[in-house]
């Protein structure tokens, strides 16, 4: 049976984990590689990078970087931030990532994601997708969540799909960093629009969530970053818990 | 041991020489017909699409130098597709090595089955050397949106929507649908299987 993932997402800063709350405040989780390691080794289904500061000169140390992960996990990864064109995935898949996350660069240029899919295969194209209620719908915001748009989020998951995306991970900016819960209606929403897979990011805070997620939104991955980089919830307790609760896990 | 890895126009290659990398072989990456040819082990991987990497193997006669292979040869996902006969993806006439057996495309009208499949999920009714010391429903990771169907060459058979067929086996051709590469400890094991046949 195929499960559901658990997927621990590693922001990198200079090349150091970082893990914001509400995506402003920083604080210093560790080294990345270290982290990646641990977290393979505790049974991380797998992993995303986001290289949040992501500017050009800054770029070949990400390269580095991602080959540097390549050479030690054994599990697939995604890398993101950044990535405007071809040329940018084509480094970073010959570095050794599996896939890579678009989220602004597709919203300014949609035909960026038909781009890469033909290129590269859907299989290593995720769209990352912002989303935030603004007068009680759910839009799209950009550039890690400082710019709204009057794009509705169900509009563009369903968008990004037929143009190729092989999955969406789609992050509530009102839950991000809050550790009450994913928001479970808007991935729910997307989830059952779109026939690729959703990954429901932020707002993990308890193990319960995570059954919530999956088992109300009908997401098919769930991904967190702070509560596994200061380990307040463990991989393995995290997995057992959700096998209890007769959710499909790799354990 | 010389290592080659099948350069064509299909991704993961990458992702395969790392996986060597780390348990410790060292591969080479060609199109060159006569290394391919004397190499001791030959990995032919894949991620793409089957009518225009078939159209790339022919054009450098790749195809009939996959087929007359006598050494172990190991196809990944859509490596393994097209040593099939055929595949519904575009309609592709593939290498034939598994003679009859057909690529279907996975279908659904019901959530909660999201095409590709994407993810960790069960390889059981192992056969043969391949899947040495691997346990019956070990996880592998699958990405793809087209299935091998049930067939007479199956080492390995997996659950999505239906039953089908994730692993073959005929004389040295092997094919796996699944990723070892990125199949965490299992899935090195079962590289390092290949590479002791």
């Amino acid at each position: 049976m195929l499960t559901k993932r658990i997927i621990p997402c590693l922001d990198i800063k200079d090349g150091r984990t970082v893990k914001g709350t509400n995506f402003i405040h920083l604080r210093d989780a560790g080294n990345p590689v270290e982290l990646a390691v641990r977290y393979c080794e505790e049974g991380a289904d797998e992993l995303v990078f986001l290289d949040i500061t992501a500017t050009t000169e800054k770029r070949k140390t990400l390269a580095k970087l991602v080959r540097e992960i390549a050479t030690h996990i054994n599990i697939p990864f995604t890398v993101g931030g950044g990535i405007n064109t071809k040329e940018d995935v084509s480094v970073l898949l010959e570095n050794g990532a599996d896939k890579i996350s678009i989220n602004t660069s597709a919203v300014k240029n949609p035909e960026l994601i038909n781009e890469l899919a033909k290129n590269f295969g859907s299989q290593c194209v995720v769209v990352a997708i912002d989303t935030k209620i603004i007068d009680g719908i759910s839009r799209v915001v950009t550039h890690g969540g400082r710019t709204p748009t009057e794009i509705n989020t169900t509009d563009w998951a369903k968008e990004v799909a037929d143009r190729g995306a092989g999955e969406i991970l789609l992050t509530s900016m009102e839950n991000d960093g809050t550790k009450n819960g994913f928001a479970l209606d808007i991935t729910k929403q997307v989830s059952n629009l779109v026939n690729i897979p959703v990954i429901a990011s932020g707002g993990a805070g308890k193990m319960e969530h995570f059954t919530s997620v999956f088992k109300l939104a009908d997401a098919d991955a769930a991904l967190a970053a702070s509560i596994f980089h200061f380990s307040e919830i463990s991989i393995p307790d995290l997995k057992r818990y959700l096998h209890d609760e007769q959710i499909a896990v790799r354990l | 041991m010389n290592v080659v890895i099948v350069k064509y126009n299909a991704g993961n290659i990458q992702s395969v020489l790392f996986a060597l990398e780390r348990i410790g072989v060292k591969a080479t990456v060609t199109d060159d017909k006569k290394l391919i040819q004397s190499a001791d082990k030959v990995i032919f991987p894949g991620v793409g699409e089957a009518s225009t990497a078939m159209k790339y193997l022919k054009e450098r006669e790749l195809d009939k130098v996959i087929v007359s292979l006598k050494q172990p040869v190991l196809g990944i996902c859509l490596g393994m597709q097209l040593l099939c006969d055929y595949s519904e993806e575009n309609n592709t006439k593939c290498l034939g090595v598994f003679e009859n057996v057909k690529v279907r495309r996975f279908t659904t009208t019901s959530t909660p089955f999201k095409i590709p499949q994407v993810g960790w999920n069960t390889i059981a009714s192992l056969k043969g050397k391949l899947f040495s010391s691997i346990e019956k429903n070990t996880y592998c990771y699958f990405v793809h949106s087209y299935y091998a169907e049930v067939n007479s060459f199956s080492i390995a058979a997996t659950h999505y929507i239906q039953p089908y067929c994730s692993a073959l086996q005929k004389d040295n051709f092997y094919g796996v649908q699944f990723h070892p590469e990125k199949s965490a400890k299992a899935g090195e094991q079962i590289l390092k299987n290949f590479l002791t046949i």
